[in-house]
């Protein structure tokens, strides 16, 4: 029964999950974002997936527009920035309006942002697909437990955790980190005790959409960037988030863990219908645990 | 039993309707009637949503699973098996009511948002599923060319159809939500812990109302591939669940007739801006926006309440 599980030896089973860790650390960026979000200001928000595409189409412009060497790496900084300015303008100036809405409402809104961003990006950079080049460093393999893994995937692999740190120090350690875990839990009492709630929420609602902006900037080296990846990518961060716990950041670590490797072994066993595995995992651990596998901050 | 009252003037002003419909194809340009068939369809999708959204408060995010699962029924039907035609009209909706009922067990232990993204992961396994079957759905190309039976295909028979179809629906729907079972839905909407506490069984009314909803919603799978006679996976796809609820939205979720109102209004704006702008969806974005900011409760549930309103100045 097991014949077709012949062809897959340890070497592959092993290159194919190194591969899964660094498209891991892409969903893992993109989902801690949405879950951020999800968790102090209770939104959630559709349009975090056209902020990933938004961050992909300005790494090309800005990496074409500075050109040579440094063109990947200005961009890599400037792209998730721009996103969070747009970000910015939208919370300030519609979302702080809606938040007592409920969130059919809210979702709602922010599907409404997915339509209007998915043209504008239609309009600005038309319907063909781009793709830029690897930089020079990031070229060839490096040889991991002796397998070659492309240079550019353990640069992944290496950011994910720097980022998973950086959120752990941030949400944890700092000020505005504690004010947020605070408003997530009772906001009108941050509120009383005389912390404009209206801001913090504006700040973790800008680091939100800055992380999908950066995992749109990390991801555009690696495949074509396309309309549409901004329906694909939402969903998968969904899961992800739902699946670890709503607001948790180690969940959607565990999350994007879960679908990246599945998604990754699902390749290697049976690949038409590799996408299948990783929604069939993750509906096998809803149905077990609805409210997802770590504690959510709800 | 719920008292409908039969005034003349309601009776009157259904018959006008009936009658409009029954000889639109008489006047009216072929593409026309396609485009009334289509809104029909689409009303009846969005109604059968609004009864589990809007009479029944729950957040039935992927509502197009059931559209697109009672079409991709026929289909195949129609297609890989020998058996007479009406059959499959017959089975696609009860698959979708099969549908709803697995979902709805798996779902309705949980509420609101949770509800609505299980629903939504289980739909997304369902459509990467069927976008990847190439041997039995098609995959991503779908289904064409559907052979459907000849009084179907033949001039206005789909329009005909559909509109018989989709009346007799609306009237059952209608029946349901003002029966005492669709009253006691209400109440659970507004207020379950209550409801629970009188001693009603609020799971099991929301697996009843998941199931009657995917079963309409199958019917309007079924017109569909009657007017299209077409299936793709994009029939199931979360995006077109969340235009669905933009029409239920649109037309105001607290009204029976609205959905209908909002589906119309969407196909024929879809239609005739799409010959103008291939940026349709930036306008409905606009829309949209504007809709949740100035008119929450939808185009006719702004008319109604601004009809109350003026009754009760004038006491």
């Amino acid at each position: 029964m097991l014949e077709f599980l012949s062809h897959i030896s340890l070497s592959s089973l092993l290159q194919q999950i190194l591969v899964g860790l660094s498209r891991t650390t892409i969903l893992f960026i993109v989902a801690s974002g949405l879950s951020l979000v999800l968790g102090v200001l209770r939104i959630p928000n559709l349009a975090h997936g056209s902020f990933y595409m938004i961050g992909a189409f300005l790494t090309y412009s800005v990496a074409a527009a500075v050109g040579g060497k440094a063109g990947f790496w200005v961009a890599l900084a400037a792209a998730p920035l721009g996103v969070a300015l747009i970000s910015l303008v939208m919370e300030r100036g519609l979302f702080c309006h809606l938040y007592d809405r409920e969130h059919l409402m809210l979702l709602l809104f922010t599907f409404s942002f997915t339509l209007v961003f998915g043209d504008i990006v239609k309009i600005i950079w038309g319907s063909d697909f781009r793709s830029i080049s690897t930089p020079a460093v990031f070229q060839g393999s490096l040889a991991v437990f002796g397998l070659p893994l492309p240079r550019y995937n353990v640069f992944l692999l290496v950011i994910g955790p720097l980022v998973a740190l950086g959120l752990w120090v941030l949400t944890q350690k700092t000020k505005i980190g504690k004010i947020a875990r605070a408003a997530a839990v009772d906001r009108e009492m941050v509120g009383a005790v005389g912390i404009n709630v209206s801001l913090v929420f504006s700040a973790v609602f800008v680091i939100g959409c800055f992380l999908a902006g950066l995992g749109g900037a990390l991801v555009a080296p690696t495949q074509n960037i396309t309309q549409g990846m901004d329906h694909s990518i939402i969903m998968e961060a969904f899961l992800i988030v739902i699946v670890g716990g709503l607001g948790n950041i180690w969940g959607a670590l565990l999350g994007a863990l879960i679908f990246g490797l599945t998604d990754a072994i699902g390749i290697l066993l049976w690949p038409q219908f590799a996408i299948v595995f990783p929604y069939a995992v993750v509906v096998t651990i809803l149905m077990i645990r609805p409210k997802g596998l770590l504690k959510s901050t709800w | 039993m719920p008292d409908i009252k039969f005034n003349v003037k309601r009776v009157l002003w259904l018959m006008g309707i009936g009658l409009l419909f029954l000889f639109l194809p008489r006047f009216l340009p072929r593409f026309y009637v396609y485009l009334t068939a289509l809104i029909l369809l689409t009303g009846l999708l969005a109604t059968s949503l609004n009864l589990v959204l809007g009479f029944g408060g729950m957040y039935q995010f992927h509502h197009a699973l059931f559209y697109g699962i009672g079409a991709y029924s026929l289909a195949l039907m129609l297609t890989k098996s020998v058996l007479p035609a009406w059959t499959g009209f017959v089975v696609a909706p009860l698959v979708s009511a099969g549908m709803g009922y697995v979902i709805g067990l798996i779902c309705v232990r949980l509420s609101k948002l949770y509800f609505g993204m299980l629903q939504i992961s289980l739909g997304s396994l369902v459509w990467a599923i069927v976008f990847r079957w190439y041997s039995f759905t098609g995959g991503d190309d779908g289904i064409h060319g559907i052979p459907l039976p000849k009084m179907l295909s033949a001039s206005h028979g789909a329009y005909y159809f559909t509109l018989v179809v989709t009346a007799i629906s609306l009237f059952l729907m209608y029946r349901i939500v003002h029966s005492p079972f669709g009253r006691t839905f209400q109440a659970i909407r507004d207020n379950p812990e209550r409801c629970e506490a009188i001693g009603i069984h609020v799971r099991q009314h929301q697996l009843a109302g998941e199931v009657i909803a995917g079963f309409f919603a199958g019917v309007a799978g079924t017109l569909f591939v009657t007017v299209e006679a077409s299936v793709f996976p994009d029939l199931m796809f979360w995006t077109l669940s969340l235009e669905i609820l933009i029409m239920c939205l649109l037309g105001g979720w607290f009204t029976f007739f609205g959905p209908m109102l909002g589906a119309a209004i969407m196909v024929t704006l879809r239609t005739f801006v799409g010959i103008y702008t291939e940026y349709w969806t930036l306008i409905l974005g606009i829309v949209l926006m504007l809709l949740i900011f100035f008119m929450p409760d939808g185009v006719l549930g702004k008319i109604l309440k601004s009809r109350a309103q003026a009754t009760e100045a004038r006491g």
